[in-house]
């Protein structure tokens, strides 16, 4: 059997998969539970100087006949006394000692941090995670995405940490800035030995019709919250490959956060190199018991892949991403569909034709609803397999010469990219474009 | 034998006439819409003889606009609620639905759609008003799908319309001859209301229109004359016996047990002759009436039947027992039916002959004859130049439905010779653009 087990930084858990620092981990119970479920870690609700919350803290967005396929909170770090916290990390230390328990902290003045760190400490905390990274209530004091916005105090606060802590400390992150290098940079300058990312992004869900006040509504006002759910995952996903093909920043272990659900999406982030991940939202929605179907679908990968160890894949899919300038430009791939499969919704045609390059054909006129590829005007742009409503019916099939590749970058050294508006080397330039009165013989 | 305890009581009746569409909760509709593929040129909508905009209608469902999705389909079709449950649907739109393609559950469209049309009737919202009048006057002869919906769309251009109706309720057939499980008096009647109210036709009931006096009286007093008279009682057969008591015509039967339920005696055993879809009612119907033993007998095989395979299906589900190549000779029984002598039938050189010395007996106390209905050949026959086909269903033009007399439109089951609600509804609909094009537009 594959073995699961990490040593992140120095941390050491039976498995990558972590509960984040949120409403899971709020306490002592809480995490007891998900270790008897199976997972590996946990990232403490982050302690600090206790907050109050509001009622009605939650909003999501629900695509179609799937809940919360976007998640947003207004909550802040913990609501309970520090002593309370610490008592209940101890004792789920005696229970759990080769379990991982992280502990998320968030104070403002250097005194505080020394003094939450070695009360942390004490309690049996295996690693820090300093969250810089709240978008939300916390920052309006100075806290959280405040801090993680400027990478100078984000420093400064990371050089505190690393004075005082005996134990591993990773810097979580906030997505809300331009460039996830900046900070990440400031950390790993800082002397951080890990880094998290990405916590919630700054966002609004949805607006209430009736009463005029954002998602989620506390007495007819709302505010930003913080975004997170399957819907951030591509966002979380381009964040951590940065930061891991970072040539300062490589070396310096991440753990993965953002839409974690399945073994799928725990892979992908591995791959892009991260050597844990944390999880909150697929919890929030299903309870502890989803991990199972990680560890074990992350098993079967393995298995399949004859990976013994996390190790021995992290990081795989870092070499092929790269910059646009660097792909293929002679890489062709046309559409096909498979007509046994098909069930003429037309989807793929219509959209085909409103949305990308008219290369799709259909009978019409009660002559058979099974579209037709127009092989001469498809530039493979994958629309019409991913509109597709059956499994395995539009697969894109490579139709280029296989001769050398050839790059923009290629191209612009040898001289041959299009430089003036009206350049006859503009791609499109050949390619089949309806007539635009041909337009209004679809008018009904 | 015998599914069902004849019921004693409207509740009891209830129970056995359950409704087999029932309306759809607010989260089994908001699931079922999240699934529609919004198909390009939807085959659905295709499918619906009165085009409603499926996709369009669903798409609102699931995102909150529940009103505008009943006027979608109220536009397409003024009946939309009572179609949404008695339309065989299976036939049309959820039969066109691209998923069955992939063995994928069929979107139920009809639940869907009398989702929708329920809630705007049970809101009483208002979505249509009558047009601005244009000073002409219409007569419609028949409450049934095919006027309502003349009349629907005719105030809705302006029209004045007068509407008789031989009965004393609205909506034909609906009310009168489809079976109570698929909808009940209430949501019939609640749907006219609903478009009464908003758009003002009237209705004289229990004014039938019977003589070439009354017809002269509309000729002058309207402009134009739309004849929604749907067919006539069931069809003699013309065999031995055919006069005594307990026996009865399919659409009489279903209409006395529409208007009466549980007070309606079914005996404990039935037998039901025809093939169609009627049929296939009458006798599902007495079965659930507590009938022991229910004998569809139809004189061709299985496939040649008329009735839709959900419905023979579903007949099957209500424990009636069917009996294939047999033809009625005689009902026997001293006054009263006790039973009805068949022989049976065989095809030879593609002709339906007997075969001779087959004759069974099925004993029986009631005779239910599914065998057709009679056409209202004598009272077309008062209007002058009015053109019948040779099935006695009145010539009409394809588009504009008017007929050989151009100051009458036709519609419904007079001129398809009977077929379903939502043809009616198109065709009236059809009816009243027609008129408007002779009248106003031209």
């Amino acid at each position: 059997m594959p073995d699961l087990s990490i040593n992140f930084a120095g941390i050491k858990s039976p498995n990558p998969f972590w509960l984040a620092s949120a409403p899971p981990t709020n306490s002592g119970y809480q995490v007891m539970k998900a270790f008897e479920a199976g997972w590996g870690g946990a990232v403490w609700k982050t302690l600090g100087v206790p907050v109050i919350n509001v009622s009605s803290r939650y909003g999501s967005v629900n695509y179609r006949g799937t809940r919360m396929a976007g998640f947003n909170n207004i909550e802040l770090i913990t609501d309970r006394t520090l002593s309370d916290n610490l008592k209940e990390i101890e004792e789920v230390k005696k229970y759990f000692p080769d379990h991982a328990v992280i502990a998320s902290l968030m104070v403002e003045s250097k005194k505080e941090w020394e003094q939450i760190i070695k009360d942390a400490e004490n309690a049996g905390a295996d690693g820090l995670e300093l969250n810089f990274g709240c978008p939300h209530g916390m920052c309006e004091r100075g806290m959280g995405s405040a801090v993680g916005q400027e990478p100078e105090v984000l420093k400064t606060i990371v050089t505190w940490a690393k004075e005082f802590a005996t134990v591993p400390v990773i810097t979580k992150l906030t997505p809300n800035i331009s460039h996830i290098i900046d900070p990440g940079l400031a950390a790993v300058e800082g002397g951080t030995d890990a880094l998290s990312l990405i916590n919630t992004i700054k966002s609004i869900v949805g607006i209430d019709l009736d009463s005029y006040a954002p998602y989620p509504v506390v007495d007819g006002k709302g505010t930003n919250g913080g975004y997170c759910g399957p819907a951030v995952k591509p966002i979380a996903l381009e964040m951590v490959k940065e930061l891991a093909k970072h040539v300062q920043i490589k070396d310096t272990p991440i753990s993965g956060i953002g839409g974690i659900e399945s073994w799928r999406d725990v892979v992908e982030f591995i791959l892009l190199g991260a050597g844990s991940v944390q999880v909150c939202t697929a919890v929030m929605h299903y309870g502890f018991d989803i991990v199972r179907e990680m560890e074990k679908g992350l098993t079967r990968f393995m298995l399949d892949k004859g990976y013994e160890t996390i190790e021995d894949f992290r990081g795989k899919a870092l070499p092929n991403v790269t910059e646009w300038k660097h792909l293929n430009l002679k890489y062709k791939v046309i559409a096909e569909i498979d007509e046994s499969k098909c069930i003429g919704c037309d989807l793929c045609y219509i959209a085909c034709d409103d949305g990308a390059h008219q290369a799709i054909a259909i009978p019409g006129n009660g002559k058979g609803r099974i579209p037709e590829i127009i092989e001469e005007n498809c530039v493979g742009c994958n629309l019409c397999s991913l509109v597709c409503p059956v499994e395995e019916c539009i697969t894109m099939v490579r139709k280029d010469d296989g001769s050398a590749s050839k790059t923009w970058d290629e191209r612009t050294i040898a001289g041959t990219i299009p430089m003036t508006f009206d350049d006859e080397r503009a791609g499109g330039n050949g390619h089949f474009v309806p007539s635009v009165a041909d337009a209004l013989k679809h008018k009904k | 034998m015998g599914l069902y305890s004849p019921p004693k009581s409207e509740a009891e009746f209830q129970k056995n006439f359950g409704q087999k569409k029932p309306l759809m909760n607010q989260t089994e509709a908001f699931y079922e819409s999240s699934r529609c593929l919004f198909c390009y040129d939807a085959p659905c909508m295709n499918a619906c003889p009165t085009h409603i905009d499926v996709p369009l209608f669903i798409k609102q469902i699931h995102t909150g606009n529940v009103i505008g999705a009943a006027e979608t389909i109220f536009e397409a079709n003024w009946l939309g609620n009572a179609c949404g449950v008695v339309c065989p649907t299976t036939e049309l739109c959820e039969g066109s639905c691209v998923y069955d393609n992939q063995h994928v559950p069929v979107i139920q469209i009809g639940r869907l759609q009398n989702f929708a049309t329920s809630k705007a009737m049970a809101e009483d919202a208002k979505l249509f008003s009558a047009g601005e009048s244009n000073g002409k006057k219409v007569a419609i002869i028949g409450a049934g799908p095919a006027g309502l919906s003349c009349a629907c769309e005719l105030r809705t251009l302006g029209y004045e319309v007068d509407i008789f109706e031989a009965k004393s309720k609205p909506s034909g057939l609906t009310v009168y001859g489809i079976a109570p499980y698929k909808i009940t008096n209430e949501e019939v009647l609640d749907e006219i209301d609903y478009l009464q109210k908003q758009l003002g036709f009237t209705i004289h009931y229990n004014t039938a229109i019977t003589t070439k006096a009354q017809l002269e009286n509309l000729e002058n007093n309207y402009d134009a004359i739309f004849l929604g008279v749907g067919i006539g009682a069931t069809r003699q057969l013309g065999l031995e016996g055919e006069d005594k008591e307990g026996v009865i015509g399919a659409v009489e039967f279903i209409e006395e047990l529409r208007m009466k339920h549980h007070e309606v005696q079914v005996p404990e055993n039935v037998v039901v002759i025809g093939g169609g879809n009627t049929a296939i009612d009458a006798a599902s119907e007495s079965a659930k009436m507590g009938a022991k033993q229910v004998s569809l007998v139809y004189r061709r095989d299985r496939e040649r039947m008329g009735a839709y395979n959900f419905e023979y299906d579903f007949a099957i589900s209500t424990g009636v027992d069917s009996v294939f190549n047999a033809t009625p000779v005689e009902i026997l029984g001293n006054g009263k039916a006790t039973g009805v002598k068949f022989i049976k039938t065989e095809v030879v050189d593609g002709k339906l002959s007997n075969i001779e010395g087959s004759e069974f007996l099925i004993e029986c106390n009631l005779v239910i004859k599914a065998t057709g209905q009679a056409k209202q050949g004598a009272f077309l026959s008062l209007i002058d130049d009015l053109e019948l086909d040779k099935k006695s269903r009145i010539t009409v033009h394809p588009e504009t439905y008017q007929t050989t007399n151009p100051k009458y439109f036709a519609g419904g089951d007079a001129v398809n010779g009977g077929a379903e609600v939502v043809n009616g509804a198109y065709e009236g609909k059809m009816a009243a653009r027609g008129m408007h094009g002779m009248l106003v537009d031209s």
